[in-house]
């Protein structure tokens, strides 16, 4: 309890006398709280400004993401508001880092709206991030119970299915994003296209920021991509697909050029993460109707997933996203050009392709979590990886991933299809030896040099980009070690 | 052309010693293995004939069991498309977990692709094979024309690894 001065007194300010008390003392803090099975729970990174306390501030993100308001209002006694208020539970410092606390939070199932990202996301990153008492603020895990997994469609396929329907085991799939991303014309895009398929590659991919510009409308670029898709399977007997990106400024347009790219036998459409939950949600229901494979392209996340004292982990917006329903999600490569710590992006792929996540602070994921046989979604591997790197992926990303090598292939000094035939080669000559009991990842080297003796295209690859590694620190690294008194 | 379905089909041939080593791989698994065949290898065609029944309980050094199936269906179908593949029954997987072709005819014709042009330049594309499915079965890639050597196992072969013949 409060106290005041008044008329010179001590008084003891009750719960609900007007005006501004802790959040902590109006029920948001519960340490002897036991979260139930139905709970949603959240781990949120906070840092304090200067001398807030750590508990109320846990307390003030656990008010302001569910009941509360800044100050005391009556109508809460109209509700049987202990049910509806989210409960932190645990504030543990970070060890090590000064300042930053780890706060449990749990929330009652019934402040959601089944099947709803967007009321989820509001209710939990609305308000909150913009809080003044706190420096900074990042949701680091969420566990979904199961309960609530189950008012979610999941992926339109998923991995098992979309396996089946390319009847592709056994391998990671590779791909290649065209390139150069903006200014080819369709004939030229569709060119790209083609000489990546035929050459050996399963995807190819426009870029996120293709949509319908100038100097190509996706209507003709959805024609052209798809004669080179069509060209491809005939020449190598293979079912092949380019995701033909759908996002626009509307639904209404979404929803055009994705009827367009199944009319054209397209087996795969992506949007953009760009496009928001709903709209995400939406394409999601189109694609399972229709039996096209749905790519995400997680555009923008960098934003918000980076830094590691402020914004939304990555593998919360994996979470939703495979609640929500996508096919495939960039994910991370571990070796490429783009940031990733090797345990963080492991507990990404993790959450996206397993059925059943324990607990595991040194790759990030501070709750179990339960899918329910919800099918997994595949993640996508992109962004400055190539051929010599393929025990490494094989590695650090496993046989469910797809592999994206856009300039790894289109760069390639023999050509396209040269490039493609590499890393195709590459990718069998690791997989034949893993399953021969050799030590892939030891000696892929050789095991590429060996392969690359009967396919040229591979050895010109080895040679061009032998020395290219991305070799920076991470920003987002795990800090929380285990200790006796963790949750 | 070659038909590059499958996993390892950008890589030689495999010898009979590294198909054993495949098939060890899949068995230290705990997968089950079937042989499987076709003369349509047309890329949507995701049910090829099954040599046999699935072999569901062979040990992890039983990849000589399989070999013997996938010999005796090379023999009775040396001329067309011959794969081994590994299903996993795991829950959430309950697929298949390797698929690898070892045995290809001799010359692959390859795929002829139609179009039809419909409305607003748009096309409606179709893959035909070149091996002929206007041939019946057991014609295509030069066989002997006997059709009850297609849709199943011959009656005379036995999975002990006895030729078709």
């Amino acid at each position: 309890m409060s106290t005041t001065e008044k008329d010179g007194q001590k008084k003891t300010k009750s719960r609900w006398d007007s005006g501004v008390t802790p959040y902590a003392e109006m029920g948001y803090w519960n340490p002897d709280y036991e979260p139930k099975d139905t709970d949603v729970l959240c781990a949120f990174r906070i840092t304090p400004q200067e001398g807030v306390d750590p508990i109320e501030a846990a307390a003030a993100v656990a008010g302001e993401s569910s009941t509360a308001t800044w100050t005391v209002v009556w109508t809460d006694r109209l509700t049987p508001y202990e049910h509806y208020q989210a409960k932190a539970y645990s504030v543990e410092e970070v060890p090590g880092t000064p300042g930053q606390y780890i706060a449990l939070i749990a929330y009652d199932i019934d402040l959601f709206e089944e099947g709803s990202i967007a009321n989820l996301t509001s209710s939990i990153i609305g308000n909150v991030f913009g809080f003044k008492p706190l420096k900074a603020l990042r949701l680091e895990d969420i566990r979904i119970p199961v309960a609530y997994v189950k008012t979610f469609p999941g992926p339109p396929h998923g991995i098992v299915m979309e396996r089946e329907y390319l009847d592709k085991f056994g391998r990671p799939l590779i791909g290649a994003t065209t390139k150069p991303k903006l200014g080819l014309s369709a004939k030229n895009y569709g060119r790209v296209v083609y000489e990546a398929l035929r050459g050996g590659l399963d995807f190819t991919k426009d870029d996120e920021n293709i949509n319908s510009q100038p100097f190509m409308r996706w209507r003709d670029r959805y024609i052209h991509c798809m004669e080179a898709v069509q060209r491809a399977q005939a020449a190598t007997g293979e079912v092949k697909g380019h995701y033909l990106n759908v996002t626009a400024a509307t639904m209404e347009e979404m929803y055009e050029r994705a009827e367009f790219a199944k009319e054209l036998g397209s087996i795969i459409i992506m949007q953009d993460l760009t496009v928001g939950y709903t709209a995400m949600s939406s394409m999601s229901k189109w694609a399972r109707a229709n039996g096209l494979i749905l790519h995400l392209h997680r555009a923008g996340h960098g934003t918000y997933t980076r830094q590691k004292t402020h914004g939304v982990s990555f593998r919360v917006i994996a979470k939703w996203c495979r609640l929500l329903g996508v096919d495939h999600i960039h994910a991370g490569t571990v070796v490429g050009k783009l940031e990733g710590d090797p345990n963080m992006i492991m507990g990404y792929y993790k959450v996206l392709r397993d059925n059943y996540i324990k607990k595991d602070l040194e790759q990030g994921i501070y709750f179990d979590q339960d899918w329910v046989s919800m099918p997994g979604v595949m993640p996508v591997a992109s962004g400055g990886i190539h051929a010599g790197q393929m025990h490494q992926l094989l590695h650090y990303l496993g046989e469910d991933s797809i592999l994206q090598f856009g300039g790894g292939t289109i760069g390639h000094p023999m050509g396209i299809a040269a490039g493609a035939s590499a890393n195709r080669t590459a990718v069998e000559a690791i997989i034949q030896a893993r399953n021969e009991g050799r030590d892939y990842y030891a000696e892929g080297p050789d095991i590429l040099v060996e392969a690359a003796k009967g396919c040229p295209e591979l050895n010109a690859a080895l040679e061009v980009w032998k020395d290219i590694t991305f070799d920076y620190t991470s920003t987002d690294t795990a800090d929380v070690v285990v200790t006796p008194t963790s949750a | 052309m070659r038909v590059t379905q499958g996993q390892f089909s950008f890589l030689p041939d495999l010898t009979d010693e590294q198909i054993e080593a495949q098939i060890s791989y899949a068995l230290s698994n705990g997968w089950s293995i079937m042989v499987e065949y076709t003369d349509d290898p047309h890329p949507r065609n995701s049910l090829w004939e099954m040599w046999a029944q699935p072999m569901f309980d062979l040990g992890e050094d039983e990849a000589d069991v399989v070999m013997r199936d996938v010999n005796a269906c090379r023999e009775a179908f040396p001329h067309l498309y011959v794969k081994v593949v590994a299903y996993d029954r795991s829950l959430n997987r309950q697929t298949s977990a390797m698929s690898f072709i070892v045995n290809r005819p001799e010359y692959e014709p390859g795929f002829r692709l139609e179009r039809q042009e419909i409305h607003d330049r748009a096309i409606r594309y179709t893959i035909h094979s070149y091996a002929g499915l206007s041939t019946p079965h057991g014609e295509r890639y030069g066989g002997p024309g006997d059709v009850s050597t297609m849709g199943g196992k011959p009656q005379a072969a036995e999975s002990n690894g006895t030729s078709a013949d």
